[in-house]
């Protein structure tokens, strides 16, 4: 089950974001903006696929679509970062940034996994999070470093995000476990080279870092903000309402 | 929100050699705009390359003068090499 649990942090995370990427679906400052978010959402839903098809094989049930479709807000592995509302266009930059930074280190390292498949997944993943960050860091720093308003905007959203991106680092037994195996890293590895991506980043976009604080939020252990529930009921309507339903 | 200028987007597809016109976008810089056309004109696999033009350096020839830059080559039908028996033995012509 170790590695089950392990998968399902990778896969809920891409999941999860997916579904609040694609709230904006419409609603985007631009045009260009729009479609950008949504190619964004379905990349993070192809690699949730993925990940969820692979960690029901290694739990011997079920399947990507009752993982993503059946389980309840206790059961979703992702980060709380990536369940907080999408804010204006600043905080989903800002979050983005965050995230896709951590994920370009994850997948990065995941190449060398022992378990071949999640390597392959890594590999593909990783092209896919090479242009999500540079799409977000572009972004971020044009509103760091852009008009009066922006930048308020921008530091705004780190001052209320950064001390979500502390969970990204912490380790517990499950990604102990999977690091042992050689199947997974540990996530307090991932920290330096994150760093050196968001600290300049932060600098150039001339955007203060809050000061650090003892908050630490648990989304991966499965207690999760109230946000989460908002999304599932929508995410899972569909498969709630009519189970099993064909089209 | 469209102050942001207007730039053409010319890709270049798996086979071919040169860069075709595409469509046009607003973009805040150039650099986005390069990515801004990745998402909006590459999402089905169309190309392997991407050049963006601001809209504002491109010189066109004015439609008014139409007649005058190409109407005298109508009748000069021997400019194209269609007057010369191919031997057999050349293909893909």
């Amino acid at each position: 089950m170790q590695p089950a649990n392990y998968l399902l942090r990778l896969g809920d995370n891409p999941l999860i974001l997916g579904q609040r990427l694609a709230e904006w679906c419409g609603h985007a400052p631009v045009l260009e903006e729009d479609i950008a978010l949504t190619n964004i959402a379905l990349d993070l839903i192809g690699q949730a696929r993925l990940l969820l098809a692979h960690a029901a094989a290694l739990q011997g049930t079920g399947d990507e679509d009752s993982l993503a479709f059946l389980r309840d807000v206790e059961g979703f592995r992702n980060v709380t970062l990536v369940e907080l509302p999408n804010g204006d266009y600043a905080h989903t930059t800002v979050r983005n940034a965050l995230f896709f930074a951590y994920q370009c280190e994850l997948w990065q390292a995941l190449q060398a996994s022992h378990d071949a498949q999640l390597a392959a997944i890594a590999a593909k993943s990783l092209k896919e999070a090479n242009y999500h960050w540079r799409h977000s860091a572009d972004w971020l720093l044009r509103l760091g470093d852009g008009t009066e308003e922006s930048h308020a905007r921008a530091q705004a959203a780190l001052d209320e995000l950064w001390r979500y991106s502390r969970e990204l680092f912490t380790d517990d037994e499950v990604d102990a476990a999977a690091a042992r195996d050689g199947i997974g890293v540990l996530p307090s590895s991932l920290e330096s080279a994150w760093a050196a991506r968001i600290l300049p980043l932060m600098e150039q976009a001339t955007l203060t870092l809050p000061a650090a604080t003892t908050f630490c939020s648990r989304g991966k252990s499965g207690y999760h903000s109230e946000h989460l529930g908002y999304i599932l009921a929508e995410m899972q309507f569909m498969q709630r309402a009519y189970p099993g339903a064909k089209w | 929100m469209n102050e942001w200028p207007l730039f053409e987007v010319f890709i270049r597809s798996k086979q071919g050699l040169d860069h075709k016109h595409v469509g046009s976008l607003h973009a805040p810089d150039a650099k986005m705009a390069i990515q801004m056309a990745r998402d909006v004109y590459t999402r089905r696999q169309e190309g392997v390359s991407i050049w963006i033009v601001p809209s504002s350096a491109i010189v066109a020839s004015d439609p008014n003068d139409k007649a005058a830059n190409f109407d005298p080559m109508e009748d000069k039908i021997y400019r194209h090499p269609t007057f010369y028996q191919l031997p057999d033995e050349v293909d893909h012509m």
